[in-house]
């Protein structure tokens, strides 16, 4: 399948007080077309601002892309200017953000957000505009589109708005859709309904879609691939499958047994002891060495280079070295996957 | 702990309302009519949607709110009933409670001594600043953290430490009962892992008692040895925690769990969803007769005139819908 994005080597800084915080240290990352990829990892491990350098809408002047690549239909992003950036902003690639709330504006009616996002980018008449913006909001399940066009944000309820930001997201047909924590403020019962119109309209519409979130959960319900980020980096990438059946980093081990599982009878959970590291001091080897059981020496002096673990599977981890012990999972880890 | 013979209750709640009033003349029925009861040294889990009124329900117990009408028993004395501030003092002690945001509920200009022994200063639990730095030193040491701690700032902590300052807090007092309010939910996975062990083990050296409110149903699951369901205001469904989640009997419930994405990609792709149409309607004007049944795929016509009864319907399994009902099951198919 064809890429339709791809990261390569990305390096992104923020110049504070404290000096320069070095959140994103060399990400890579690549999206098929049609298919859905998750982001997971600690806070702070740099997913959201690797999703905001794609988009350019790092917060200037204190984010900066240092170097590498975001590569889209083969153009190169990061070397478009602000105007150019703008305008693919919305119309091929869209963005959802966790709280609805602040992605609205709380003065204006539904309808006129909706209508503003799509005459921006295409030339369609006010009339036109409107028959689009009902049209999106049946499409995303608001019933009485006709008249909810005209009410305010505060009239609509949590569920309701992300509805209505996925509809702006969706006005203008995108190729590539970001959502990060698009369900995180949701309840449940909310966001399995924002979930089942995810999927439906990836289907329908074979967007691309990047989700960030926090919950495995979602990560084995919408994605085929999956991206687990530690300390500004990628240390571990492959199938939903290959991730939750057959993990090969100790971070993605601790992260799958931390969890409580609804169907599980586990008395104690698998704490990470420790916290993650300090990216304006970033550890010069392994990000996780602080705080894996399995550390050894040279895990602290070098990061590891990424290894093959099958052809859609790799992991930055020196466990996979031949010269390293042979260390098996935690038995909280599933191998295969029956239930 | 489920099947121990006679087990003891510490907290009673019988047919309590915590009602607001908002804007002119409308209430807003947060808490309506719920009666549970808690046992000595289980956790008791508190679950539903946001706004079912589950906070309310764990400040109103602690008397942190009056209570509209109901009552809530500990140990057998009327938290509610008329005290002396003596009297009161006292049953402030014996329950504490720990808040969801680590961040907001530390005062950030006090040092973490003091911010753990203000419930010693209060109650005067200890007799001289020795006593009272030994006792703080030994507080840090129970949750994970060290001497050296005291005396830093609230703000100098991450998330976990700050909720472990939290805890060792409620501790402080050496109370019975703990309400612990979303404790977790601002906290990464691999943090929220740490503050639960925590919790547990702490349940298993002190006998303490817990109410866990959480809208994340595997962690209630998983610390929980009976759950609560709530649905606006209303309680839908208590049983024991493997027995809620084996065998959920209210609707809602049966919706809840379906809704919850598990971490495993097989089980996701072949499972069948129950997925609730629209949201959760207004408290300030909830729907007559059972509260769910705007959104319940098994409603009938007897839902929207007659308010559900609170029925055992299995041993130890309560829930409040007609379709468990003798007197209604007849008109379901
Ligand atoms: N505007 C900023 N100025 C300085 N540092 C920043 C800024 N934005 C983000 N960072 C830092 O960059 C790092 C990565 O942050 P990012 O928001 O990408 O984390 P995340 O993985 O999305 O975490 P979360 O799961 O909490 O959303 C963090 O260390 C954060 O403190
Ligand atoms: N002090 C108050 N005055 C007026 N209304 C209130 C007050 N506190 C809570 N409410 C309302 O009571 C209802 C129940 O709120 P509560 O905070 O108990 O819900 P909750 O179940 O804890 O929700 P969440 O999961 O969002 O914390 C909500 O509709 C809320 O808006
Ligand atoms: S590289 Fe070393 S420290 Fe890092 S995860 Fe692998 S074993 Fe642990
Ligand atoms: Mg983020
Ligand atoms: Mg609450």
């Amino acid at each position: 399948m064809e890429n339709i994005l791809e990261v390569n080597d990305l390096h992104v800084s923020f110049k504070t007080h404290r000096g320069e915080v070095k959140a994103v240290r060399g990400v890579n990352l690549t999206l098929k077309k049609g298919e859905a990829l998750a982001i997971v990892g600690e806070s702070g491990s740099g997913k959201s601002v690797t999703t905001k350098a794609i988009m350019g809408l790092l917060p200037k002047p204190a984010g900066r892309v240092k170097s590498g690549e975001v590569l889209f239909n083969e153009r190169d992003l990061t070397k478009l200017s602000d105007k150019q950036m703008q305008k693919l902003r919305g119309s091929e690639i869209s963005m959802i953000f966790q709280d609805p709330m602040t992605s609205l504006n709380p003065t204006m009616t539904i309808g006129k957000q909706i209508m503003e996002g799509i005459r921006r980018h295409q030339n369609l008449s006010k009339a036109d505009a409107k028959k689009r913006a009902i049209e999106l909001l049946e499409l995303v399940g608001i019933p009485n589109p006709e008249e909810r066009v005209k009410q305010y944000p505060h009239q609509f309820s949590g569920g309701m708005r992300q509805r209505v930001v996925i509809a702006i997201a969706l006005a203008c047909n995108p190729k590539v859709l970001i959502a990060d924590e698009p369900t995180t403020a949701l309840d449940v019962t909310i966001q399995a309904q924002i979930l089942d119109l995810m999927k439906d309209l990836q289907k329908k519409t074979n967007t691309s879609i990047v989700l960030i979130t926090h919950d495995l959960g979602v990560v084995a319900n919408m994605a085929q691939r999956v991206a687990v980020m530690y300390g500004g980096k990628v240390i571990e990438t492959g199938t939903v499958d290959e991730i939750f059946y057959e993990p090969k980093h100790p971070y993605t081990w601790g992260l799958l047994s931390s969890m409580p599982r609804v169907d599980s009878k586990n008395s104690e959970l698998l704490a990470i002891p420790g916290t993650p590291p300090d990216l304006s001091n970033p550890p010069k080897g392994c990000p996780f060495a602080a705080r894996c059981p399995h550390a050894m020496k040279v895990c602290t002096e070098f990061m590891p280079d990424y290894s093959d673990v099958s052809d859609t599977h790799k992991t930055a981890c020196w466990l996979q070295d031949e010269r390293s012990p042979k260390v098996e999972p935690p038995e909280t880890i599933q191998v295969g996957g029956d239930r | 702990m489920a099947n121990t013979v006679e087990q003891e209750k510490l907290i009673e709640v019988k047919n309590l309302k915590k009602h607001f009033k908002v804007g002119g003349k409308a209430t807003l029925k947060a808490v309506d009519d719920v009666s549970f009861h808690i046992y000595k040294g289980e956790t008791f889990g508190l679950v539903g949607e946001s706004g079912c009124g589950k906070s309310t329900t764990g400040r109103t117990l602690i008397r942190l709110y009056d209570a509209t009408d109901g009552e809530v028993l500990f140990d057998g004395e009327n938290v509610h009933g008329k005290k002396s501030s003596k009297e009161l003092k006292a049953l402030n002690r014996k329950m504490q409670m720990i808040f969801q945001d680590p961040y907001a509920s530390l005062n950030p200009r006090m040092t973490v001594e003091d911010i753990i022994a203000e419930g010693i200063d209060i109650h005067n639990l200890a007799s001289n600043k020795q006593e009272r730095r030994q006792k703080v030193i030994e507080l840090l040491e129970t949750v994970g953290l060290n001497s050296e701690h005291a005396t830093r700032y609230a703000h100098e902590f991450s998330g976990g430490q700050r909720q472990r300052i939290g805890i060792a807090r409620a501790l402080a007092v050496d109370p019975d009962f703990i309400i612990a309010d979303e404790p977790i939910s601002a906290l990464d996975v691999s943090i929220q892992a740490q503050v639960v062990n925590l919790m547990q083990k702490l349940q298993k050296e002190r006998g303490l008692t817990y109410l866990f409110i959480a809208h994340d149903l595997s962690m209630v699951k998983h610390i929980s040895d009976r759950v609560g369901v709530m649905y606006l205001g209303k309680m839908a469904e208590v049983a024991g925690s493997d027995e809620l989640y084996d065998n959920p009997l209210h609707p809602y419930t049966q919706a809840l769990l379906s809704a919850i994405p598990v971490p495993d990609p097989n089980y996701e792709r072949s499972r069948e969803r129950i997925i609730l149409e629209g949201d959760v309607p207004s408290p300030v004007n909830p729907p007559s007769g059972c509260r769910f049944r705007t959104r319940c795929p098994l409603a009938t016509e007897v839902c929207a005139n007659v308010v559900p009864r609170w029925t055992e319907a299995e041993k130890d399994h309560w829930v409040a819908c007609h379709i468990y009902d003798d007197e209604y099951k007849h008109d379901f198919k």
